[in-house]
């Protein structure tokens, strides 16, 4: 027994040492950056390897609640928080919390029509029209005036939304909301909403699989899920009447095009920004970190985090399909962790 | 325990034969389920009172579901669910019926078996493959049967309207897969319980095979297999992941099984991890209490019904 303890003591002691040096960070949310998070915690504990970061991807509106209720250290969610959430925030905290947009994503259309080889356009308003069920018959001339050339079938469209709370879904909602009036007073914006036609599927793999195996349909995909699985998907007219595919590049420009209406708390939406290039249903994702930090140690190791993540955390961001940042944004966030006290 | 006092030595001795200890152990743990019932049925309880304060009853009859603007009703959902569940035992409940009757009855016993074995196996096969087998084989399979579907049965307003594979009919079929493994296995162990004299009176009295079967065995087993479809039914009514991936979740209510429907358990998963806002979770919360109430009120009156058939007989 007496043996036992003097070859485990040093252990010990020096397991006690470690546990009083490490630092680890709690944080839940969004699942869509998932991927990209683990892949920067994982980076980033390397190069630091007392500092260890821990990432549930519950869903945003679970990171937004558990950051709300101090179970985390930080959120990450894929939609703002609004004003409620934000003053139901302030009165248990006493204090704010910031968002950091991270990495950017996007949505695509895709669809499956009999016939049809060619990479279809679509207009905000045939988008809008499709999903609100006005627009019933894919010959419809909206359809039809956006796609000269390509002889579109008089079937009906059969529409496929996600059933589940989504980001995803937040994003596309948040585009129609803003190209259409109707959308935006009959259905409005979420990450789930009161769809008025179609098929729901679950996740991005039950919105393709329907649309792959239901002819005449149309769906909305993550664009990181429709590339990794090469799925053909439409080009969408931006607000400069340009018809662009959804690529990397275009959402940035998407990011850079809307920078200066970014506010200092960076909830800004970046659906339909203002350029040639932008891809239009584009939006950021972001981390929820509150204003006061308690903890010395955690406060130091999230603001390093924050700044090596908008320098060579960007640069890994392309690797695994995901838009980095633009400068400009990099730039004003840079200034924003300061806030940080 | 009020039986009155008793004597200590009495107590002693039955400690030491061990009754009173059993005793003791059992009960807790028999009162161990009660207590989580209630427990799961007052946390749904509290935690949706926001929602039953400002929808009270008509939560129940209102076919809107707006997370938008913080209107929610439940009826879409709990129409989907009897629905899905009802055609999951209409064919499940022959076939699984049929089945056991065959395993215990009439085949070799190395056969019955070894068919047991499978069924086993197949009881353990996780919900979410059999959701993926439904959308990439059974819908594909569905959308090729429905012109025959559309030729016999076509003519009744329940398989009427476009179909797109996706849809009530599809998760009851893919339901009813999942639920015939527990009929059958039940069932068959029932039948197999029914003491040989029985079948051998019958025989002696000059039935066939069959009809020492229908007549004697069946009615004796009665119970049993009713057991084994109470047990099928509430897994119809509580599953979730394999309904989600072929119901179409489209909360609408529309007399045709073509028609895309949800059910209270996939619109739970699907919508409460990303739900913000104390009505919305709260009105999930309360679609999880509905759906305990259904199961009681479902399973009370088969129950009753089956209870009122046997005092009928006699």
């Amino acid at each position: 027994m007496k043996r036992t303890l003097q070859i485990l003591l040093p252990f010990l002691a020096l397991a006690g040492a470690a546990m009083a040096q490490d630092i680890l960070i709690n944080g839940a949310g969004a699942t869509f950056p998932y991927p990209m998070y683990s892949k920067w915690f994982d980076e980033y504990h390397k190069k630091n390897p007392h500092m260890q970061f821990n990432y549930q991807s519950i869903g945003s509106g679970g990171g937004i609640k558990q950051v709300t209720e101090g179970t985390v250290d930080f959120g990450a969610t894929d939609g703002p928080m609004n004003d409620t959430q934000l003053k139901d925030f302030e009165a248990k905290h006493m204090s704010g919390i910031l968002h950091f947009p991270t990495v950017m994503g996007a949505d695509v259309p895709v669809y499956n029509l009999a016939g049809v080889t060619a990479q279809l356009n679509f207009t905000g308003d045939a988008l809008a029209g499709i999903f609100l069920g006005k627009i019933t018959k894919w010959n419809d001339p909206e359809i039809a005036k956006a796609n000269p050339g390509v002889t579109l079938p008089a079937s009906d469209i059969i529409v496929v939304h996600r059933s589940d709370g989504s980001g995803t879904t937040f994003i596309w909602v948040d585009y129609l909301s803003k190209v259409s009036k109707e959308w935006e007073t009959k259905v409005g914006k979420g990450t789930s909403v009161n769809w008025p036609v179609g098929l729901g599927g679950k996740g991005n793999e039950g919105v393709s699989g329907t649309v792959k195996q239901t002819p005449n349909s149309i769906g909305y995909v993550e664009l990181i899920f429709a590339r990794q699985n090469k799925m053909q998907f439409g080009k969408v007219k931006n607000s400069a009447g340009v018809f662009v595919e959804g690529s990397l590049a275009g959402v940035t420009a998407a990011a850079a095009g809307a920078v200066k209406e970014i506010p200092d708390d960076f909830r800004v939406s970046i659906t339909n920004a203002p350029g040639k290039d932008v891809y239009p249903i584009s939006s950021f994702t972001w981390l929820l970190v509150p204003e006061k930090i308690a903890d010395a140690k955690k406060k130091a190791a999230i603001k390093d985090f924050l700044s090596w993540m908008l320098g060579p955390g960007q640069a890994m961001t392309a690797a695994l399909d995901y838009a980095p940042l633009p400068k400009a944004v990099v730039a004003k966030e840079t200034k924003a962790i300061a806030k940080i006290n | 325990m009020g039986a009155g006092p008793k004597p200590a030595s009495s107590f002693l001795q039955r400690l030491k034969g061990g009754d009173e200890v059993a005793y003791l152990i059992t009960c807790i743990a028999a009162s161990t389920i009660l207590a989580l019932t209630a427990l799961i049925v007052f946390e749904l309880y509290h935690n949706s009172a926001a929602s039953r304060g400002k929808f009270g009853f008509a939560f129940l009859f209102s076919s809107t579901w707006d997370p938008v603007n913080d209107q929610y009703g439940a009826l879409p959902f709990i129409y989907g669910t009897v629905v899905t569940s009802a055609v999951a035992l209409l064919i499940g409940i022959p076939l699984g019926v049929g089945a056991a009757i065959f395993l215990a009855e009439m085949a070799p016993p190395k056969v019955s078996e070894a068919l047991t074995f499978m069924i086993e196996l197949l009881a353990a096969v996780p919900s979410v493959i059999f959701g993926l087998l439904g959308i990439f084989v059974l819908v594909p399979i569905l959308k090729w049967l429905e012109p025959a579907i559309r030729a016999v049965l076509g003519w009744t307003p329940l398989f009427s309207g476009p179909f797109y594979g996706v849809s009530l009919f599809a998760a009851g079929v893919v339901m009813s897969v999942m639920i015939i493994p527990f009929i059958i296995s039940i069932s068959r162990e029932v039948i197999l319980a029914v003491p040989n004299d029985q079948r051998e009176a019958a025989l002696a009295l000059g039935a066939t095979r069959w009809e020492s079967t229908w007549d004697v065995v069946l009615p004796n087993a009665f119970r049993g297999i009713m057991g084994s479809v109470f047990l099928a039914l509430a897994r119809a009514l509580g599953e979730t992941m394999a309904v989600t991936m072929v119901v179409g979740n489209d909360p609408k209510i529309k007399a045709s099984l073509f028609a895309p429907g949800y059910s209270i358990a996939a619109v739970i998963a699907n919508e409460f991890t990303e739900a913000t806002g104390e009505m919305y979770t709260s009105a999930l919360i309360e679609l999880g209490l509905v759906l305990f109430a259904l199961t009681v009120v479902i399973n009370g009156g088969a129950r009753l019904l089956v209870a009122a058939g046997e005092r009928n007989k006699t």
